[in-house]
């Protein structure tokens, strides 16, 4: 081991250490919010945030995804097609622009991955009601890029998944038990920047849009 | 007269660029309201405070064991660790990775620790392109500049300023002081730095011992893209940013954007726990964690300096801060300006360097007010001032303790101390004073310059109480 780390630590043990009042430290935020109202909140603060909401059920929300594809003007999409959401989707591919399938590495087809691809959509694997957020885990079927590159994301929330806050998200889904992904993710928004002159511009590394259907 | 210090022309230089004033004035105006309109209730922003200020002392408290678990959970999780106890190893442990890459550039999303390590220069120096990825950081650094204020670092530069300069830099794109085509741009031209670079390079919000992740805090995507899509990755940061738990996230993510731009959270919070697994499709395939003491494990020794390193930088001290406001961000002449940059720079670079700061401040308070995890920061600004011209320079790890003491300054406080403390010389000396009012003089310098002089009262307060029958004993 490196002679750095050993005269760190050496230097931060030989300190008498304070004794810390943990009292304050383990309260859990959480709220009593029934559905209804996570719902309303959610969607109030993405809205905030210029990012798109659609209210959508387990019998329509294919017909929602096809129409924003639709007005959107979107003339190809990316996606898993081995989620729940992608399955439903290849199966009824002709109502969709064309579909590009996430299943080579990003040195395979970067410069098409870069440049040609106009939308993203990916699942959940919740959301947070207090702040208007999405949560993603990478994973083999939804890499790390599919959210990021393509400058639309579209979003597929299930609404019993809608947690009231982080903390109680962590603690519920067992984040801890499971395990993180390399990757996790909470998303609240498109990209955004306020460094030219504080006024908001979207879109600036990150999608332009966000837009969320809510199942 | 002595010749005024550094910080003093460039203090005044400052104060008569009346243009950026106002720049700053708005922002942080904009900036303050913001943030309290985050906090309507002050009970639940209080108990927040202490919430994360308990956070962060008990990380402190085991600061040494977490950093171990940390290093063992990000090993495991197969990122590299490197320990670094000057910023030149620090810079010389990035050189190293790029170096067994032959890599020729590096993009980094927003990192102040880069800055404090100066790293893009360094690299410069031996023939490696470092680009600044945050819209912020890009700007400056097409201009030649530093930031001004950790997280907004162009907030000095007017819109018509950043205009003008694009078309100066790109003259192939037509000219416009529209922010939204001006975004668009920069958009473009760093899609493609990215798509190319070997390397990507960020800092660190919080590192969490427990699980060994490196979480990152941003509004726009570069820490996400500097982070996934070059083949490696680089992150640098302090050893004070470790907390011990997973749960102890949440609460931190809750105030930091609150309090530093008044957002409810920012638009990405990317939790990274490691490289791409063998059957993952994209993210980097090498993670390296830099950790940088740079005088920090020093702080770490002194009970009440401590506090310093408790910081979870979202620049609320700044945005408070009526000296801040006036003189900038680049008067300071450190990486971190404003409050925290006036009680860090000195105990990271020692008194002789940058010990003047400490004396820029009007001890209002406001800083240790809005800080997210209660630094009493005018505690420890009076703390350095007494370090400065201390004599039991043993009793302190702050370097260049007692370099400021002048013994003329020295001799009037022990006379004044003593006057003080015996009541007889002090009686007899206040009333002399208020015999001699009509003496004081109304030129008293710098003071009066601004000011009118002070004008002494009639009777001594000693006098006053007995006229009013008031029982002072």
């Amino acid at each position: 081991m490196s002679k750095a780390r050993a005269n760190i630590l050496q230097r931060l043990t030989a300190v008498e250490r304070p004794v810390v009042d943990l009292s304050a430290r383990e309260s859990l935020s959480r709220f009593d919010w029934d559905k209804a109202e996570r719902i309303r909140r959610f969607t109030e603060r993405m809205q905030a945030v210029r990012a798109e909401v659609h209210q959508a059920d387990r019998a329509n929300w294919l017909d929602t995804v096809a129409t924003i594809c639709q007005q959107k003007g979107l003339n190809n999409l990316l996606l898993s097609p081995t989620t729940e959401w992608g399955q439903a989707i290849t199966q009824n591919a002709e109502r969709f622009p064309t579909l590009k399938y996430y299943e080579r590495s990003i040195e395979d087809w970067k410069q098409e991955m870069f440049y040609e691809v106009d939308a993203g959509l990916t699942s959940t694997l919740g959301g947070i009601a207090e702040t208007g957020t999405l949560i993603l885990w990478s994973s083999p079927d939804e890499p790390r890029t599919l959210s990021l590159v393509p400058p639309i994301h579209i979003a597929i929330l299930e609404t019993d998944k809608l947690y009231s806050t982080f903390a109680e998200a962590v603690q519920e889904q067992g984040w801890l038990e499971q395990g993180l992904p390399t990757n996790a993710l909470l998303i609240s928004g498109p990209s955004r920047s306020a460094d030219i002159a504080q006024v908001l511009a979207y879109g600036v590394h990150g999608p332009k849009e966000l837009v969320v259907v809510l199942v | 007269m002595a010749k005024p210090t550094e910080f003093r022309v460039d203090v005044e230089k400052a104060l008569g660029k009346t243009e950026i004033r106002a720049h700053f004035r708005k922002a942080m105006d904009t900036l303050m309201i913001n943030r309290r309109n985050q906090f309507p209730d002050d009970a639940a922003l209080q108990a927040l405070r202490t919430q994360a200020q308990a956070i962060r002392a008990n990380a402190l408290s085991k600061l040494p064991e977490l950093l171990q678990q940390l290093e063992t959970n990000l090993i495991k999780n197969g990122v590299q660790v490197h320990w670094a106890e000057t910023t030149d190893e620090a810079n010389q442990i990035v050189l190293g990775i790029m170096q067994k890459h032959n890599a020729k550039s590096i993009i980094k999303g927003k990192s102040m620790v880069s800055e404090e390590m100066g790293l893009n220069h360094f690299l410069e120096e031996r023939g490696i392109e470092a680009l600044e990825s945050d819209l912020g950081e890009f700007i400056i650094q097409l201009d030649g500049e530093t930031p001004s204020h950790i997280i907004m670092p162009a907030i000095h530069k007017s819109k018509e300023q950043i205009s003008a300069l694009f078309h100066e830099k790109f003259p192939d794109i037509p000219y416009t002081d529209n922010v939204d085509e001006l975004t668009a741009s920069a958009r473009r031209i760093l899609r493609d730095k990215f798509y190319a670079a070997p390397v990507g390079l960020s800092g660190v919000n919080f590192a969490v011992a427990e699980t060994g992740t490196l979480c990152l805090v941003e509004n726009e995507g570069n820490g996400r893209m500097s982070t996934t899509i070059p083949p490696v990755h680089i992150a640098v940061t302090g050893i004070e940013k470790v907390v011990e738990k997973l749960s102890d996230i949440p609460s931190l993510l809750s105030i930091l954007p609150r309090s530093a731009t008044g957002q409810p959270i920012t638009t990405y919070f990317n939790m990274i726990s490691g490289p791409r697994k063998p059957d993952e499709k994209d993210g980097p395939t090498e993670v390296h964690l830099v950790l940088l003491d740079n005088g920090r494990s020093r702080i770490y020794s002194d009970p009440e300096l401590l506090a310093t390193l408790r910081c979870i930088r979202c620049g609320a001290c700044i945005n408070h801060c009526p000296v801040y406001v006036r003189i900038g961000g680049h008067s300071y002449g450190t990486v971190y300006p404003g409050p925290i940059g006036t009680i860090l720079e000195p105990q990271k670079s020692g008194l002789s360097v940058h010990g003047e700061l400490i004396q820029a401040s009007s001890l209002c308070g406001a800083c240790g007010e809005v800080c997210p995890v209660r630094i009493p920061i005018p505690n420890i600004i009076n703390r350095l001032r007494y370090d400065s011209v201390r004599k039991d320079t043993e009793n302190t790890p702050t370097q260049e303790a007692g370099t400021r003491r002048k013994s003329l300054e020295a001799a009037t406080w022990k006379a004044w101390s003593w006057a003080a403390s015996t009541p007889s010389v002090y009686n007899f000396g206040s009333k002399t004073a208020t015999q001699l009012r009509g003496l004081v003089p109304n030129n008293l310098g710098a003071w009066t310059s601004v000011r009118s002089a002070p004008k002494l009262a009639e009777q001594t307060l000693h006098q006053q109480l007995k006229t009013l029958g008031v029982d002072h004993e």
